[in-house]
């Protein structure tokens, strides 16, 4: 700690930071623009600035940037001085004098941080009298609007845009005060990230293009915390509506996991909730013997043994609310048998517990990164945005000796120019990662196992060396062996996206050796889905499992939870399945093949509409919250139907004040691997002061009108029994806990910008620890112990071609696709064929090939990626139209075709 | 985005020299964008793709530094371009007179360009020839101590 | 019309160090000329001394950056790293000359290439540098094309390149020239420009001697400056602290614009007084014009008026005056001009030529020019001159990332003090007085 003086007053702060940042964590309102907590100090705004003196007794002082001083034992400054006030205050008078003042039809009016910052610093005349300068506005795709005029310049998009997330398409044209930010011409706004922008503007240059679509303030949103639910790392996230819609999804900050970004499918992602598609009623097919619900509820219930399909896109409660329904040994994944097996693998690494499973954060400071089988933008977004930052990390401590403090960008970007850590990218095709990474191999997926486990090789002699490896692969892993054997902290990125299992066994072998080596090594595994994990930890038999058994077991009823059963195998297997049920119960959100297929459909809430708990690829459990009461009372929680099922079943009434409590303590007591969990958030009957903590900030307008067109009476507020969050704008105003905070806002702040606010430094974890427990995968038994068996190496097949699946940020997740704006980014269907193979088949670009895959034939325009080996050819993952693919998948030529 | 034009073999081997020099591809930018101007007259959208393309940047980065010096042309120019001192010492000895009869002689303003093609007229910091003041170049020229009845036959030799 | 008249109108028998060999009259030395007239001597002398020891010569002699800040060029060498952690460092000739007002660099790029050259050569060694740029305002053609013979000469000579005679230090030189932008001046903006980025400055510190061209080790110096790098090692420290007439060593290349009867340039001993300048030198006011201030050292100097004529034309003297001797070349303000107007078309300037990184000097120098101009035009008000000062305040040294606004406030805060009746003539008037 060092001692510094503000106005007059002493305190203790932290070295090595810089005085903006300081003042924050010290609750003083220093207003900044261009200063970013991920992003670090770069000087441009000229807003923050202070006044500093030599020593005590100076009383003259000069005034300084805060952003760009590093704090000194016995530093004196003023953030109150009258010349660093005025210097404030006149600083806004500059940027506001082109400002367009246009709050009132302004999306970002009331979480503005120009707003705040010109109330703070008191700037309230308008002295400069002449023409504003004005901008064409660009069109830059479905996730962002441009509104070009209401720039202020502190380059903080292009410093997110370019230098954080690697885009390249944005940037600062032109000098002098007609700086743009655009980009070179109208179009789509290619980074996977671009959707933090709006976050990141301190006013209405980029807003969210889909909130505009519906829009609404966001003090007069309904908000909750809740978890992203579009692949397996669990962002952070704050969902917001009114009037029965989901409005928009913001970043919610979590030190852990995702800081202060996520991405655009996640972002996006939510307008499946607002799906015209959605499943409102409970619907009973017509040949059904009994025609209401209840009789044929009644009918099922009554009718001998269930078979029930869990989903991991669903939460633990509901999982376990129809495990306990259909009885432990009933209930089954709802995925693939090869999936199961992969993630049962990644449990048994995790209960080894011999190799350090890092978190998200921390994958942002591994020196040597290698991923093997991953493509991370695409697989788990967050994760590849995570892994630019470790490549500087490297130069970032190769930078010490020049005492830059890394907080100081500006320095620091000059200093190391280009200088990268090593990143090697192992996968069959090119990767946006690709443009990093200091060595790359693009091989057949057994392949990249081999090299990996030549790897672990040379790091440790005891592991076995594939055989009949080329000499060129064998340096280059005796040299990656090397580089992560110097590293201070070694990452291994793999995970199932190849479904590979001998691939996450190389990762695991690697990390092994390297554990035996005495380094720190971390293995990150990425995982399927929001819920794989927290599925898997059940350790329940595969959907093939359940098929074999309804073959077999005399079921009459089916209970399918959030799931579609045609995403996950081939038509005519699911169709036999489902034909072996006379009662096929589905509960889900949206229509699709499986939904079809019901005979009882009951509407189940989204994320948004109801309480869950979700465990991430690193088995950290976290709680969402429910947003909002769905107006449509059929639409209720798939745990709350069907634990309502088993106590109508069992002759119990439920206690509905704390029916999701209880469940999850019967989770807990029944399986307890999930010790812990109820952990992650306070349960409901949780308090402050007697009070629950308010969804609605307290400016909350149209209470008494909003349904004024419905009836004039004010109708009393819906009642949340599941959670310690209100419905209403009334409770408790002060800090939240940090998994229950619904929004953020602080006096004068209200912006996101006043997460800082909540985090026990700036920049730094939340007030009370970031949220999420981390489960252990102790409890877990597995049968099949770690295997060490190196797969031969791939070989082409003479009439067909071996398929690799190839997940796409936009397109490959179920729910996200139905968001009209990530549906729109959405590739269409493809091969990826290496040009050899491509000349063989004798098809060019864009020829369509027609080939049969298991029992369906595809027609499939061709992309040529070189490349990929021969042999093997790339189709995107579980695009909607082409799902029913059973993987791993050969394709064969059709004989239209030949 | 594959550009609509490509560099010529003679601009590409410039190009190259630069790249050469320097440790970074992207590093010989302005250069590079020296080099094609000096070839077509100015750096269109389809120029700037591909030099950007040549350089392995997108053309946001390219257009980001082309756009911020003063020289780099990015809208068409006519085959002779005037460039007319206005900085201080020029003020000084009289250059808005110049100014006046240009904008009558040619019927352009700065950042004009006449109907013919034949003249683009671009006002221009300082010259560093503030002893000969007025100054103004046109192309690679620099005309000194220009007075309004200079002009006329400074104009004429260039069509 | 030639160049010839500006330092043979001067007959004494002082040393011109600088310009002993340039005329304008006959085509600038080639490199068996310059030899002949002892070229190269210094580079040779210099090879032979420690890299060290030409740095602790060149900060004895106090020579000060002549590119207007006046920083001990040696001390500013000394920060360089020389511990052999850093193989790659830089030299940079900054010869972005674009300060309005300011013509000197040109003068000794066409009248002696050779002599940068050298300067470049020896001080490049001085901090074991490999690589050296000129960044050469683009304006510049014959100096252009002139240092490019001059050094394919040097090369062809062994000066340049491998094994510099024989001693093993190799420096390779490349020409750079800008595509204008007045911000390319500032050094660590220059950086930049040579990365092929925009020419924003970067933030100080690191300074460039530790983070400069692509992120190495880096020194930028004005051109008048490496050519003072020969003469220096030939003659010694003290014989160049002997030149100078006043607190500064040497000899400086001043200049006179405006409204004088010969305009020009002059190397004359560091401290000459302004009256010397402009009435010896530049033969006094064109006739019928009335001398009413100036600009000592470019555009983004304060202005000094009668009472200063008589003041010593070194950095500290200057200073006490309350103006920057700059880069040494005048901008005369006589009686027929008004200073309203003039000071508009400074401010047209420096708001023009702001990168638009930083707030005030974005936002605020425009607001001044749009303030002045509307002066100019007789639609100011009263409380416009108060808010001219505000800006004058708010855009000091260290409010804003890099010098440029701070120095675009000097002619405006002198003018507003010097000449505020002019500016309320316009403002009661509802007109300029001079129109």
């Amino acid at each position: 700690m060092v001692r510094i003086y503000i106005d007059q007053k002493p305190y203790d702060v932290k070295p090595g930071k810089n005085l903006l940042e300081t003042c924050l964590t010290l609750g003083l309102d220093l207003p900044y623009f261009c200063w970013h907590p991920a992003m670090g100090s770069v000087g441009a705004c000229r807003q923050c600035a202070v006044k500093l003196f030599k020593d005590e007794n100076d009383k003259t002082g000069r005034l300084a940037m805060a952003c760009m001083e590093g704090v000194r034992d016995n530093m004196y400054l003023s953030v109150n001085d009258t010349a660093a006030h005025d210097f404030r205050s006149q600083n806004i008078e500059w940027l506001m004098s082109n400002h367009p003042h246009d709050c009132a039809v302004c999306d970002e009016g009331g979480s503005c941080h120009l707003q705040d910052m010109t109330v703070m610093t008191g700037h309230a005349y308008r002295r400069f009298r002449y023409p504003k300068r004005t901008y064409q506005n660009q069109y830059l795709g479905p996730f962002l609007h441009h509104e070009m005029n209401r720039c202020i310049q502190c380059y903080r998009c292009v410093r997110f845009y370019k230098d954080y997330a690697g885009g390249k398409d944005l940037d600062v044209f032109a000098a002098h005060n007609h700086v743009y930010f655009g980009r070179e011409k109208d179009g789509v706004l290619e980074n996977e990230f671009s959707g933090n922008l709006a976050e990141v503007c301190p006013t209405g240059v980029f807003t969210d293009k889909t909130l505009r679509e519906h829009y609404t303030r966001k003090w007069d949103m309904t908000m909750a915390p809740s978890i992203c639910q579009h692949c397996s790392l669990g962002c952070n996230i704050i969902a917001g509506e009114r009037y029965g819609a989901l409005r928009q999804i913001t970043n919610r900050f979590n030190g852990e996991v995702n800081g202060y970004f996520i991405c655009d499918r996640g972002r996006y992602g939510y307008e499946f909730v607002n799906d015209p598609d959605r499943v409102r009623q409970p619907f009973v097919r017509a040949e059904n013997e009994g025609n209401n619900l209840f009789e044929s509820l009644n009918a099922i219930f009554t009718e001998g043994p269930m078979i029930g399909i869990g989903s991991p896109r669903a939460s633990l409660e509901a999982n376990f609310a129809l495990r306990r329904l259909v009885g432990e040994a009933n209930f089954y994944q709802g995925i693939p048998e090869d999936e199961a097996r992969l993630l049962d693998k990644v449990l048994a690494i995790r209960k080894n517990g011999n190799v350090y499973s890092p978190s998200l954060k921390e994958t942002e400071y591994a020196d040597v990164v290698l991923v093997l089988g991953e493509d991370p933008t695409n697989s788990a977004p967050r994760l590849a945005l995570a892994l630019r930052q470790a490549v500087r990390t490297k130069p970032l401590e190769d930078m010490a000796p020049s005492n830059i403090p890394l907080w100081h960008d500006a320095a620091v970007r000059e200093l190391i120019q280009d200088d990268k850590g090593a990143l090697f990218m192992a996968y069959p095709v090119h990767t946006k990662l690709d443009e990093l990474a200091s060595g790359t191999l693009h091989a057949a997926p057994e392949d990249i196992a081999r090299f990996g486990f030549a790897i672990a090789h040379y790091i440790d002699g005891n592991e076995a060396l594939p055989e009949s490896m080329e000499p060129q692969a064998l340096e280059s892993a005796r040299r990656m062996a090397d580089l992560l054997q110097k590293a201070k902290r070694p990452l291994i990125v793999s995970g199932t996206s190849l479904l590979n299992e001998a691939i996450i066994q190389a990762a695991y072998r690697i990390g092994r050796a390297l554990e035996k080596d005495d380094r720190k090594a971390g293995l990150c595994l990425v995982i399927p889905e929001c819920n794989s994990a927290g599925l898997a930890m059940m350790q329940a038999p595969s959907l093939r499992q359940a098929m074999k058994a309804a073959e077999t077991g005399g079921f009459t009823t089916a209970i399918i939870l959030e799931n579609d059963l045609y995403r996950r195998g081939e038509r005519s297997g699911v169709d036999r399945f489902l034909n072996a049920f006379k009662n096929i119960m589905v509960l889900d959100h949206i229509q699709n093949d499986t939904t079809s297929k019901a005979t009882i459909l009951l509407p189940a809430a989204t994320f948004a509409e109801g309480e869950g708990t979700l465990v991430n690829n690193e088995l950290r459990a976290q709680r969402f919250f429910q947003v909002f009461m769905p107006k449509n009372e059929h639409i209720r929680e798939s745990w709350r139907w069907l634990d309502e099922f088993r106590q109508f079943r069992e002759g119990t009434m439920p206690d509905e004040l704390r029916e999701l409590d209880n469940l999850l303590e019967e989770l807990v007591a029944s399986m307890p691997q999930f010790k812990g969990v109820e952990a992650a958030a306070p349960l409901s009957d949780f308090r402050i002061n007697g009070q629950r903590i308010p969804r609605e900030p307290h400016r909350f307008s149209g209470r008494t009108a909003m349904l004024a067109n419905v009836a004039v009476s004010e109708p009393k507020p819906p009642e949340d029994t599941d959670s310690p969050l209100s419905f209403t704008m009334e409770g408790y105003r002060g800090m939240p806990p940090a998994p229950l905070t619904p929004f953020y806002w602080s006096p004068g702040w209200n912006s996101g910008q006043s997460v800082h606010k909540y985090q026990s430094e700036a920049g730094g974890a939340l007030r009370g620890g970031d949220p999420g427990v981390r489960l252990s995968a102790e409890a877990l038994h597995f049968a099949n112990g770690l295997s060490t068996h190196i797969p031969p190496a791939f070989e082409r097949q003479e009439n067909e071609m071996t398929l690799v699946p190839l997940p796409h940020i936009f397109g490959s997740d179920e729910l996200s696709v139905h968001s009209p704006s990530v549906e729109s980014r959405s590739p269409r269907p493809y091969i990826a064929l290496n040009g050899l193979d491509a000349a063989r088949l004798q098809v060019a670009e864009g020829d369509v090939l027609q080939m049969q895959i298991g029992g369906q034939v595809y027609d499939l325009p061709v992309i040529r990626k070189d490349e990929i080996p021969q042999g093997l050819a790339g189709l995107p993952y579980n695009l909607p139209a082409l799902s029913g693919i059973a993987w791993p998948a050969k394709g064969v030529l059709t004989k239209a075709m030949l | 985005m594959i550009a609509q034009d490509t560099l010529t073999t003679e601009e590409m081997a410039e190009i190259d020299h630069e790249i050469a020099l320097v440790p970074v591809r992207r590093a010989a930018a302005i250069e590079a964008l020296k080099i094609v101007q000096q070839h077509r007259g100015w750096i269109s959208d389809d120029s700037l793709q591909a030099i950007a393309d040549y350089l392995e940047i997108s053309p946001e980065e390219l257009d980001s530094v082309a756009t911020f010096y003063n020289l780099v042309f990015r809208r068409p120019v006519g085959r002779n371009i005037i460039l007319l001192c206005d900085s201080i010492s020029c003020y000084v000895m009289g250059y808005e007179k110049i100014y006046v009869q240009l904008r009558e002689r040619l019927g352009i303003g700065f950042g004009q360009t006449t109907a013919d093609g034949r003249f683009t007229l671009l006002p221009n910091a300082c010259l560093g020839t503030c002893d000969h003041a007025p100054a103004l170049m046109i192309n690679n020229e620099l005309f000194r101590n220009v007075t309004e009845h200079d002009l006329e036959e400074i104009l004429d030799r260039y069509h | 019309m030639t160049w010839k008249k500006y330092w043979t109108d001067t007959t004494d028998d002082m040393e011109r160090p600088l310009t002993e060999h340039i005329s304008f009259d006959r085509p600038c030395y080639n490199l068996r000329d310059y030899e002949m007239n002892g070229g190269y001597q210094a580079l040779r002398k210099a090879l032979t001394l420690s890299p060290e020891n030409i740095t602790n010569i060149v900060q004895a002699s106090d020579l000060k950056g002549r590119g207007g800040a006046g920083f001990n060029t040696g001390m500013k060498w000394s920060f360089v790293p020389m511990n052999g952690d850093y193989p790659v460092k830089y030299l940079i000739a900054n010869a972005d000359e674009m300060e309005p007002g300011t013509f000197k660099d040109r003068m000794l790029m066409e009248g002696n290439p050779h002599q940068l050259i050298e300067g470049m050569i020896i001080s490049a060694f001085a901090i074991q540098a490999n690589i050296s740029y000129i960044f050469l305002r683009w304006a510049y053609k014959k100096a252009g094309r002139l240092l490019k013979h001059a050094m394919d000469e040097a090369y062809a000579a062994g000066y340049l390149g491998k094994n510099i005679l024989g001693t093993g230090y190799n420096l390779e030189m490349y020409l750079h020239t800008g595509v204008g932008r007045y911000i390319c001046g500032e050094e660590t903006a220059l950086l930049n420009a040579l990365e092929g980025k925009r020419a924003t400055p970067r933030a100080k510190p690191p300074f460039p001697q530790v983070s400069g061209l692509f992120g190495k080790p880096t020194i930028v110096n004005n051109v008048e400056t490496l050519c003072n790098i020969p003469h220096i090692i030939n003659n010694g420290p003290e014989w160049f602290k002997s030149l100078g007439k006043g607190n500064d060593a040497g000899t400086k290349i001043y200049g006179v614009s405006g409204r004088v009867k010969k305009p020009g340039l002059w190397e004359l001993p560091m401290g000459v007084s302004m009256r010397e300048l402009i009435e010896d030198c530049a033969g006094g006011m064109a006739n019928g014009y009335g001398f009413r201030g100036a600009l000592p050292g470019g555009a983004s100097t304060d202005f000094l008026v009668k009472e200063h004529l008589d003041i010593s034309l070194d950095f500290k003297s200057v200073a006490v005056a309350g103006s920057r001797l700059g880069t040494g070349t005048m901008i005369i303000l006589d009686d027929h001009t008004c200073p309203v107007g003039f000071v508009h078309n400074l401010e047209h300037f420096f708001a023009q030529e702001s990168c638009g990184w930083c707030t005030p000097c974005r936002e605020g120098l425009p607001w001044t020019e749009k303030i002045l101009l509307s002066i100019e035009r007789g639609e100011g008000k009263p409380e416009d001159l108060n808010l001219l000062e505000t800006h004058t305040r708010f855009l000091g040294p260290g409010n804003t990332f890099c010098a440029l606004a701070p120095g675009a406030m000097e002619p405006l805060q002198s003018a507003l003090k010097y000449f505020r009746e002019d500016f309320e003539r316009h403002i009661d008037q509802k007109k300029c007085p001079w129109r």
